[in-house]
Order: C-alpha cells, then sequence, then structure tokens
C-alpha cells in the first residue's frame, strides 16, 4: 500500500499519537535550513519555493504532532565555513530542533561533521558527495537525493547496451565530477572489460574553454563521450561541440542533463538522443506527481524544477519522521529516520538503515528537441535502492559509525 | 598532429579576444585613473546580459537587430560605467588608491544582486550571430566561423584604440595622463571630463567583451569573478597601462590555456597564474610595462604612525575588557560569533603590518591565513597531533610558505607585488584543491576539533582571545620598534632608507614573513573554531576580505584593522542572516563608508579628532 503524505500526517494525528507530545512545547517546530542561495540561485530558488509550499501545505493539514513547521534560511554564500557557523548559530540562537539544507558537497561534508560532533540531526537535502553517507557517514546525517554513485550506476547500465569501446570523458575538476567519472571508469569497466578510456578532460568549475576542450576530445577519436559538466559549463560545451561536430556519430551519457534547470537553458540547442539522468516534469502523469506539479504551479505560476522536488521532499521527509519519533528529540529522530518510509513526487522511499541514503531514484531518458526547447524521452524510472552496492560492500564503504 | 596544434592555436587567439577586450579597459582605466577597477568584470557581465536582452527583444535572426542590441549594449555598460565614476569614484579620487579599490568592490557586490534580480538566476544562453551561425574546414577540423570574427575582432579593436591614441586630442591626454596625470591637470585640461570619458570607454570595451560572448558562451552570474582574475592576470602581465601588452598577454594566456588543455588537462585552475608568477618574477614590470607607470610619491596618503595616546589607550582597555566579559552576559552564539570576529582581529592586522608600515598592499594574504588552518588541520590528520600542538605547527608552515613567497615578492612593487601574491595565494589554493590525497580537495578536511578542554564554546573563546591578545600587541610592538621605524623608512623614502643603510628588501622580507606567521596563526585558529578547512579559506574572496578590514578600519592606526575586522564581518553576518539581498546592501554599505569615511573609520575619528583640538586651539588664542 502507498501511503500519501498527507494522510499518512493525517492519519497519525487521527491516531492521537500527538496529544504525548503537545506537552513538549505548544511553538511551531522550527527547522534550521543552510543553503548556498546566493552561490547557486539556478537550483536554489525553485527549492525554496517547493520547500515553503511544503511547509504551507502541512501546516493547513494542522502541522506535525499538533504543532506548526516554521523554517529558519540561512544562505552559505557557497563558503562551507559559513554554513558551520550558521548552523551552529540555528542550533544556539534560533533553537530550531532540526537542521537541514546543503547544495555543494563541501558545505554537505562540513554540515555532517558539525551534525555529528553536536549530536544534532542533519537532513542533508542535496548534496551528491558519496563521502556524506559511507567514508564521512555518522549517526546523525541522512542523505535524501540519489548519490553520485548511484546516478552513475544508472548511467552505466545504459552505456555498457552501447557498441561503443572508446570512451571520452569530460568533468568538472571538483570533488563531484572526480568521484563521477571514478565510479563510472569502475562500473563499467565491470560491465564492460573490452571498452578503453582514451581521453580525459576537467575543466574548472563553470569555466570551461570549451572550444579548446571540443577539439582535444575531438582528437582522441572516441566512439562515445561521457559528459559530467553541467551549468553553464554544460551549455558551453554542448554550443561549441555542436558547432564543430563532436557529437555527430558519436553515443553520449550524460550526467544530470536532463533536469530542467540544466536542459532549459540549452533550448534550441539540445543535443538529441543524449543517454542523461533527470526530471522528465511535464511529461510525468503519475497522480502523486500531478498533485505536486499542479500545487506548486498554482502557487507560483511556474513549472516545477528538480529542486523543487528536492525541497518539497525534504520537507515530507522531515515531518514523517517527526510524526513517527513522536518528539524532537534528535536521538528519537534519528531512530526513526532509520528505515523511514514516506510516498514521495516520485514514489515511494525508504532512508535505508544501514547507509542513511534515501532510495529516492532519478529518469534516465534520451535527450529530444520539442518546438525549439530540450525535453526528454523514452524515460523510465529507476529506483535508486536499486543503484546501490551490495550490504557488504556498504559496510566496507561506511567504515566506523 | 599539426592540424590538431594549429586548431589550438586559433582557439586559443579566439578565447584571447574577448580577454583583452576587457584587460585593455582596465589598463587604460588604470594608467589614467589609477583606479584597480575590481568592478570591470561585472561590467562585462553586464554588457552580456543587456546584449542579451536587446537582442532578444529586437530580433536575434535579424542581423541588424544582432549587432544593433550588442551596440546598444556597449552604449549602455559605457552609461553604466559613467554612473560608477560620477555618483562614487569621483568622489573619492583623493582618497588612498586603495579606497577606490574598496569602492568598485562594494560596486561588484551590488551588481551581483541587481543581475540576479533583473535577469532570474537562470544561465542565459544567447543565439548565434547572424552570419557567423555555421563553421567552416580548416585543417581538416570544423572551425566555428564566429571564432574566426573574435580572432580579428581583437587586432582590430587594438588598431582602432592606437588610431584613437595617436591620432586624436583625446587620445594623447589619455597617454599624456597615463604618464603624468598631475602634470596634465596643471596645463589646464579639465580632469574631471577626462576621467569621466576613460571610465566609459573602458567600461564600453568590456560591455563589447560581455556582449560578444553571447553567440559563444552562456551569459551567467558568475562570468564576473571568474573574469576578473584573469583579466588582472592578463593586465599585469602586459604590463600596466600598455594596451599593446595587453594583447600580447591575452593572446599567451589564450594560447597556453589551449595548450595546456592537451598536455594537462587537470591544471587549468593554476596554469595562469603559474604564467604570471614566471613573468613577473623575469619581468617585473611585466611584458611590456615601464617603470614610471608606477605612480611617484604617494605624497597625499603618507601618514604618520602615531602610538595611541592615552584616551585611545583607555578606550582600547575598555573593549577589551568588555570582550573579556562578555561571556558572563551574553549568549553562546553570540559567543561563537565573538570567537570569529577575535580570530578576523589577529588576520587583519597581519596584513596591516605589510599595508600600514610596509606600504605593501597584499592582494593575496588569505594564502597565510589557509596554510595556517590547513598547517593545523594536516597536524592534526596525519601526525594525530592534538590542538596545542597543531596550533604551534599552523605558523610554521605559514610562515615558512611567507619566507619563500616573500622572498620573491618584495623584489617588485605598488600593484606589481599585489598581483605576485594573489598569484601565489592561487598556487597555494590550487595545491590544497588540486592535491586531493593530502588536503582531501575541495571536501576538505573534517574533524578538526579543538582539545577536550577547549570544546566548551566560552573555553575556545578565551584562547582566542588570548592567543589575538598577544599576538597583536606583539604586532603592536613590532611596529614601534626600531624595526617598525625602519621598516617605515623604507616605505616613505626607498632611496633615502637605503642611503642611510638599510637594507629595505630585506626589512620587508622579514615583515612578509611575520605577517604570514601572524596570519598563519589566525588559521589555525579558525580551523579548530569550524572544526574543518577547506580550500575557500585561501580562496581570493578571503584575500578580499582581509583587504577590506583593513581599509574600512583605516590604514594609519594599529588599531584601525581591528576595528574594521569587527565593522566589516560583524556587518557581512548580520546582513547575510537579515536579508535575501545582502550582498546588495553589504556593498551599499562599503561604498557608502568610503565615501563618508575616506581615511576608514579609525582614520576618520583621528581626523575629525584632531580637527575640533585645533579649532579649540584656535579659538582659545584668539
Amino acid at each position: 500500500m502507498q501511503i500519501d503524505r498527507r494522510s499518512f500526517v493525517a492519519g497519525t494525528l487521527a491516531l492521537g499519537v500527538p496529544q504525548l507530545v503537545r506537552a513538549q512545547g505548544a511553538g511551531p517546530i522550527r527547522i534550521g535550513e543552510v543553503n548556498s542561495y546566493t552561490a547557486q540561485p539556478a537550483f536554489l530558488k525553485p527549492y525554496r519555493q517547493a520547500w515553503e509550499l511544503a511547509q504551507e501545505q502541512i501546516n493547513a493539514a494542522g502541522g506535525v504532532l499538533g504543532r506548526k513547521l516554521e523554517t529558519v534560511f540561512r544562505d552559505d554564500a557557497g563558503k562551507p565555513e559559513d554554513a558551520v557557523r550558521h548552523a551552529a548559530d540555528l542550533a544556539t540562537a534560533e533553537k530550531v530542533d532540526i537542521i537541514a539544507g546543503g547544495f555543494l558537497s563541501n558545505v554537505g561534508l562540513a554540515l555532517a561533521d558539525y551534525a555529528n560532533q553536536n549530536k544534532r540531526l542533519y537532513v542533508a537535502s542535496e548534496p551528491l558527495a558519496d563521502a556524506l553517507v559511507w567514508s564521512k557517514g555518522n549517526r546523525y546525517t541522512f542523505r535524501l537525493r540519489p548519490s553520485t554513485y548511484m546516478q552513475a550506476a544508472m548511467l552505466v547500465e545504459e552505456a555498457a547496451k552501447l557498441p561503443a569501446k572508446k570512451w571520452a570523458i569530460v568533468a568538472p575538476n571538483y570533488e563531484y565530477g572526480q568521484s563521477a567519472v571514478k565510479w563510472f571508469k569502475e562500473l563499467l569497466l565491470k560491465a564492460r572489460p573490452d571498452v578503453t578510456f582514451v581521453a580525459e578532460q576537467f575543466p574548472a568549475l563553470g569555466r570551461i574553454d570549451a572550444g579548446a576542450t571540443v577539439q582535444a576530445l575531438e582528437a582522441a577519436k572516441p566512439e562515445a563521450i561521457f559528459n559530467v559538466t553541467f551549468a553553464v559549463d554544460l551549455a558551453n560545451f554542448v554550443r561549441a561541440g555542436n558547432t564543430r561536430g563532436l557529437f555527430e556519430g558519436r553515443q553520449v551519457v550524460s550526467m544530470l542533463t536532463g533536469e530542467p534547470e540544466y536542459l532549459d537553458t540549452l533550448g534550441a540547442e539540445t543535443p538529441e538522443g543524449w543517454i542523461i539522468t533527470g526530471y522528465p516534469h511535464a511529461d510525468l502523469q503519475t497522480p502523486e506527481h500531478v498533485r505536486f506539479r499542479d500545487a506548486y504551479k498554482a502557487k507560483y505560476n511556474d513549472y516545477p524544477r528538480l529542486g523543487s522536488v528536492v525541497g518539497y521532499e525534504t520537507v515530507q521527509a522531515i515531518a514523517a519522521a517527526l510524526a513517527k519519533a513522536g518528539s524532537t528529540d534528535n536521538e528519537k529522530l534519528v531512530d526513526a529516520f532509520e528505515g523511514l518510509k514516506f510516498g514521495s513526487a516520485f514514489g515511494p522511499i525508504e532512508f535505508r538503515k544501514i547507509d542513511h541514503q534515501s532510495t529516492l531514484g532519478a529518469y534516465v531518458g534520451k535527450s529530444a528537441l520539442k518546438n525549439g526547447k530540450g525535453v526528454m524521452v523514452d524515460w523510465s524510472y529507476r529506483d535508486g535502492g536499486k543503484y546501490l552496492p551490495s550490504d557488504d560492500e556498504v559496510r566496507k564503504l561506511r567504515p566506523a559509525v | 598532429m599539426l592540424d590538431l596544434v594549429l586548431t589550438q592555436t586559433l582557439n586559443g587567439l579566439a578565447s584571447a579576444s574577448s580577454l583583452f577586450l576587457v584587460a585593455c579597459g582596465l589598463s587604460i582605466i588604470f594608467g589614467v585613473t589609477r583606479i584597480v577597477n575590481f568592478a570591470h568584470g561585472s561590467l562585462y557581465m553586464l554588457g552580456g546580459y543587456l546584449a542579451f536582452t536587446l537582442v532578444t527583444w529586437l530580433g536575434p535572426a535579424d542581423p541588424l537587430g544582432f549587432w544593433g542590441g550588442v551596440i546598444l549594449a556597449v552604449l549602455l555598460t559605457g552609461l553604466a560605467g559613467v554612473l560608477i565614476e560620477v555618483l562614487i569614484l569621483r568622489r573619492i579620487y583623493q582618497a588612498p588608491e586603495l579606497f577606490q579599490l574598496l569602492a568598485t568592490f562594494g560596486v561588484v557586490l551590488m551588481l551581483q544582486d541587481i543581475a540576479l534580480a533583473t535577469w532570474g538566476p537562470e544561465d542565459k544562453l544567447g543565439p548565434r550571430a547572424p552570419g557567423f551561425r555555421s563553421f567552416v574546414i580548416l585543417f581538416d577540423n570544423r572551425f566555428p566561423s564566429y571564432e574566426l570574427f573574435l580572432i580579428a575582432v581583437g587586432p582590430v579593436v587594438l588598431g582602432l584604440i592606437w588610431l584613437l591614441f595617436h591620432r586624436t586630442r583625446w587620445g594623447v591626454l589619455i597617454r599624456a595622463a597615463t604618464q603624468d596625470r598631475e602634470m596634465v591637470s596643471a596645463l589646464g585640461v579639465n580632469q574631471r571630463l577626462l576621467f569621466t570619458s576613460v571610465f566609459a570607454f573602458g567600461a564600453a570595451l568590456a560591455g563589447l567583451g560581455g556582449a560578444l560572448q553571447l553567440p559563444r558562451e552562456a551569459i551567467n552570474l558568475h562570468m564576473d569573478l571568474s573574469m576578473i582574475a584573469e583579466v588582472f592576470v592578463v593586465v599585469v602581465v602586459g604590463g600596466l597601462g600598455s594596451v599593446t601588452g595587453a594583447y600580447l598577454a591575452a593572446v599567451l594566456i589564450g594560447v597556453l590555456h589551449a595548450f595546456g588543455i592537451l598536455v594537462l588537462p587537470k591544471i587549468t585552475l593554476v596554469l595562469v597564474f603559474l604564467v604570471m608568477a614566471a613573468v613577473l618574477i623575469v619581468r617585473p614590470h611585466g611584458l611590456l610595462g615601464k617603470a614610471g607607470v608606477e605612480p611617484r610619491g604617494h605624497a597625499g596618503q603618507l601618514f604618520l604612525l602615531r602610538p595611541a595616546d592615552g584616551a585611545a589607550k583607555v578606550f582600547g582597555l575598555v573593549a577589551l575588557g568588555m570582550l573579556v566579559l562578555a561571556p558572563l552576559v551574553v549568549p553562546d552564539h553570540v559567543i561563537l560569533t565573538l570567537t570569529d570576529l577575535v580570530i578576523f582581529a589577529v588576520f587583519a592586522a597581519s596584513l596591516h603590518l605589510l599595508m600600514g608600515p610596509g606600504g605593501i598592499t597584499s592582494f593575496g594574504h588569505a594564502a597565510y591565513f589557509g596554510l595556517g588552518a590547513y598547517g593545523a588541520a594536516l597536524a592534526v590528520k596525519w601526525l594525530g597531533s592534538p590542538m596545542e600542538e597543531a596550533l604551534m605547527l599552523a605558523p610554521l608552515m605559514a610562515g615558512i610558505a611567507g619566507a619563500i613567497f616573500g622572498w620573491f615578492c618584495v623584489r617588485l612593487s605598488g600593484v606589481y607585488l599585489a598581483m605576485l601574491t594573489l598569484a601565489f595565494a592561487q598556487i597555494a589554493w590550487a595545491t590544497a584543491f588540486q592535491w586531493v590525497d593530502l588536503t582531501g580537495g575541495d571536501n576538505g578536511i573534517l574533524g578538526v576539533w579543538p582539545s577536550v578542554w577547549a570544546v566548551p564554546k566560552t573555553a575556545f573563546y578565551y584562547l582566542a582571545l588570548a592567543i589575538a591578545v598577544i599576538v597583536i600587541v606583539a604586532l603592536r610592538v613590532i611596529i614601534f620598534a626600531p624595526f617598525g621605524y625602519a621598516l617605515r623608512a623604507g616605505r616613505d623614502s626607498p632611496l633615502r632608507a637605503e642611503a642611510i643603510g638599510l637594507d629595505v628588501g630585506r626589512l620587508q622580507w622579514a615583515a612578509f614573513t611575520i605577517a604570514a606567521v601572524a596570519a598563519g596563526i589566525a588559521g589555525g585558529l579558525f580551523a579548530f573554531s569550524k572544526g574543518s578547512v577547506f580550500p575557500t579559506y585561501m580562496a581570493i574572496p578571503r584575500s578580499v576580505d582581509a583587504l577590506l578590514m583593513v581599509l574600512l578600519g583605516g590604514v594609519q592606526t594599529v588599531a584601525g584593522p581591528v576595528v574594521g575586522a569587527f565593522a566589516y564581518m560583524g556587518l557581512n553576518e548580520q546582513l547575510m542572516k537579515l536579508t535575501a539581498y545582502w550582498r546588495f546592501v553589504l556593498g551599499l554599505s562599503i561604498v557608502l563608508l568610503v565615501v563618508l569615511f575616506p581615511r576608514g573609520l579609525v582614520g576618520t575619528w583621528l581626523y575629525w579628532r584632531a580637527r575640533r583640538e585645533s579649532a579649540a586651539q584656535a579659538t582659545a588664542a584668539a
């Protein structure tokens, strides 16, 4: 049975669980949210809008544990040290019950370390770094979004089916790009020992020298290309590649390109036939997604981006955990988060007990041009839970908790 | 292979053109007005966004619509330049030179939020240029015809500027002012008009650089800062004030970049800064720069550094007393903020030793702060050191780096020196970023928490405060010791200082190392206060923070940087909490502070007091 989040909350309310805890405090339950709003506005504006939507819906339905939700937003400007300062300030001055947020991996890791040191729950919404739940994983940190490993694994599944044997790689030169490349190579070689990697380009994040990079890839004459660049690097790479014919007769497999945040920028320049991960917001007609999309459109007169889904579901996850724990006590909330199940706009998901990673998945499909705009076609949902290593391997990856 | 080499050369030339357009505008503005225009990258971004809007509005498919839009965007950017000059810069030409830098940095912050509010957060991929949509086959490779067009733009603009400078009266005046602006104004030239027109011209060139990117790259909110860093490099490598030099340097950087990608794809982060460091070490004034371009005599800006008088000392002691007693009255979170502020005060004071008595402007002081933080973190991670030991290793690492980098830096002067410090800071940053095995790359080093006794917030606060007081007092002692006086002699008149037997270079080198050690102490404390270190600790914004703190407080006094640290970082922190548009408000505050207090906060206070006293004396005498 699938439990819709609203009926779930309403159900717990009806069961009378909250009466126990109402005594704890009648004021609102406070969430402290730290994110790189000024540094990454394209992703985080829709994120915050959906966050506020979710909070409004939950509060309209009576809140959680009989109390309203309230969020204090803070901007870390992309600096991990500022994020830590905000977290401490939120915890001590604003007396928030839960800390959440993070977009950049290093910000997420810094917040996770703070959470561990101070025994505070931290719900990481967005940061993709594998280390967040594995090598640096800790009891107090949970992550919603599919990690770099999971997204790479979803693409490898498709890449392995391609006839191409000579691969070239282009990735932004920072942790996310490096890990994506590492996993892609490792997993693809496991599935297809016959492939070789003939060229690797690591342009500085946000500063790709697109023409020269395309030329360097072209010179290696690959049969297929794995792309990890996104945002402005992706746009510049695609334009230079289109003009110079880099993608003609070559398969391209590309991380995150199908997310509206990045696909919309490409517009008429969208290359066709790339295998991409993303979010087909216009064509996804499952009832839970339509409900979410309609509510978002009604409030903001705009369609949701992937950031919106992440923001929305982070609030839902927190609400579900609060209801399950019946308390704002962080230790109880951590226990509640382990194995927490709830229904998301993408279908039911679970926060795994073993590594605190949620099983939220992503859509894998092909890029196409429709009326001068980029869209995803032939897509299907990949359940995140199926693209994680075996439990034994996870235990090895997540050493000391 | 040959075809690849040729194609990459062309790629390099194409990216060189936009670099050149922005760089030569910056160089011309600097030549005439002596302003290091930090907002030049923002004008470039503005040109890009304006072109996007205008071209979309006028019709991108139509050549007239496209090129008309580009030209309109260029003119509007020039107009924005006029506004900046008339509203802000004109009011502060009399202030110390670096104050204009501070003001233009305020403009950078304001324009970031204005662009975000006007054009929204999404990147804007513009239309292709009519007539240059396709490609030609060159050396068996497809080469976009628009890139060929860009390759031509550079030399054409260079030629036009040459004609302008050699065949028009206005151009002659610009060259004359670049040589000697006092003389030009003494000859009766309307300086105001000249400065405004030069600023507008430079801004328009930046706008052209941005507008021409439209068919090539997505216009985005980060293009201002990524451009300004490279443009500084180009201007300095080429030689300040030299337009031809700027072109040569742009080509050098562009082509090196294109080949760097082939040979060492991971090194692109730092390549340009390595080149700049190498050029400056071999040619201290850039490729085509002349020694004379440096401003002669700082006559208007010299200041005496006097020990604080009785009233100021009492004031300082009261302030310290309040800091000591603070934990008794204020809640925990304020203690956390105060800890940060105390650490930044040390950081600012360390830079002040260079900027005040030393007369050395460092654009890369964050390197030593960051190296101190990494020194501490690496000691914890690899040696398993406790906090006490790690805090000792922090200044050691920063000091060693300071001694090495400083040895090269003190051979230069003025803006060239500042840019070499920036280059070293970027090299240090890139090392921390790239050496993933040692430093964890951009994910940083986590788990740098204090020893058990210092874990409570109040305990760590007192630790930081105690160390801060010791370091700041020590820096003060150094400034008023013979060493400090000798350093100031070297700043005020290197020739006379040499003549009386002072080894100015060596004194500056020592000051550089001491400042690095002090910054390292601040960095070590910061690492333990945050529990982690990241490459952002030594990124450019952190260096800018340090400059802002010192300048805002005032370089004239020992107390200035400490006050500046509390004022700037305190303001920054509060604004970030209060409003989503904190960058705009912060930028506006900086501009207002600079216009209202052109001597810095403490400097202005001293100035007012001195004026009141002399007025009182005058009335008493009457």
